[in-house]
């Protein structure tokens, strides 16, 4: 247990280190779920506008669709 | 290259993918830089603990004037020859590299203050660093400020084009002027100033960041084309009533 918090405290600069590892998680995953939410998003509208409009050309942005 | 992917339609297919795969390699790039990083590397001989913040810092900032690199040559690229996918990839990369820009300067200040004793200091490093977060945030906002996105997109490609002159400033600074930030230890033309057990995670850290941004530009430059389609889309709808 000791071994641990000596680890976490990084010399007496663990909430320096910890805050920017923290930060970067952060900002990385959350571009990461806001882009990938955001694509999903957009791909469903556009199938389901695609649908009242028939005779609209299929979308190209799906895996497999041009 | 360019040419083969002047098609959008194309572009897309190639991106859906393409995007597992550099998904799955960022993450593993990640868990390696990682444990690099935080459990195989040594302190620093000066800096004790505290370099591990190097190694989320430095690849930020890396990848911060990448990305304004990407901006601009997808900017000049959509004004000069009217490339299909110039301005879909600066709007895709523009937010990526404003978030790693101010990623580089919390890391920054979160390192600045025990190893200077300030947060910040108004440096030639970390002011121009700054003035690369206002240009993002101007490319952002003109790229959202007119109705026609064509317009946006030209009004901001001419500010991208122009802010690139700021890249150079960045990467010279600790060069041209006195500074506290410390000289690059990586150069093309030299060997590394750095420990090889300190320089092997941070560039395993870097190509991790690398593969990111490939990741994210691939999934928004999707998100970008399937927006453009939706608005044609939408046009479309009302036109029938």
């Amino acid at each position: 247990m000791e071994g641990v918090l000596a680890y976490l405290d990084m010399g007496g600069h663990g909430g320096f280190i910890w805050a920017a590892y923290a930060a970067a998680a952060l900002v990385l995953v959350g571009v990461w779920v806001l882009s990938w939410r955001g694509l999903k998003r957009s791909e469903e509208e556009l199938k389901r506008l695609e649908t009242r409009l028939p005779g609209a050309r299929p979308t190209g942005t799906a895996r497999g669709r041009a | 290259m360019m040419h083969r992917f002047a098609n959008p339609a194309r572009f897309a297919r190639f991106a859906a993918a393409a995007t597992p795969w550099t998904a799955a390699l960022t993450a593993l790039l990640f868990a390696a830089g990682l444990f690099l990083a935080l459990f195989a590397s040594p302190p620093d001989y000066q800096q004790g603990e505290t370099v591990r913040i190097m190694y989320v810092h430095v690849p930020s900032a890396w990848m911060a004037m990448f990305a304004y690199v990407v901006v601009a040559a997808g900017s000049a690229s959509a004004l000069v020859w009217r490339h299909p996918l110039g301005d879909v990839v600066a709007r895709a990369a523009s937010p990526v590299g404003a978030l790693f820009t101010l990623l580089a300067l919390i890391t920054g200040s979160l390192w600045g203050k025990p190893m200077w004793g300030a947060w910040w200091v108004w440096d030639a490093r970390l002011t121009s660093v700054l003035v690369l977060l206002f240009l993002y945030m101007g490319h952002i906002a003109l790229l959202n400020a007119f109705d026609d996105p064509a317009r946006g997109g030209r009004a901001a490609a001419i500010l991208a084009l122009a802010g690139i002159v700021n890249l150079p400033i960045i990467k010279f600074s600790v060069d041209w002027w006195n500074t506290l930030h410390q000289p690059a230890s990586i150069s093309r033309f030299a060997r590394p100033a750095i420990d090889p057990a300190i320089l092997t995670p941070l560039l395993v850290m870097a190509a991790a960041y690398f593969a990111y941004f490939v990741t994210m530009l691939l999934v928004r430059v999707r998100a970008e084309l399937a927006e453009a389609k939706l608005r044609a889309a939408r046009s479309a709808v009302l036109a029938r009533g």
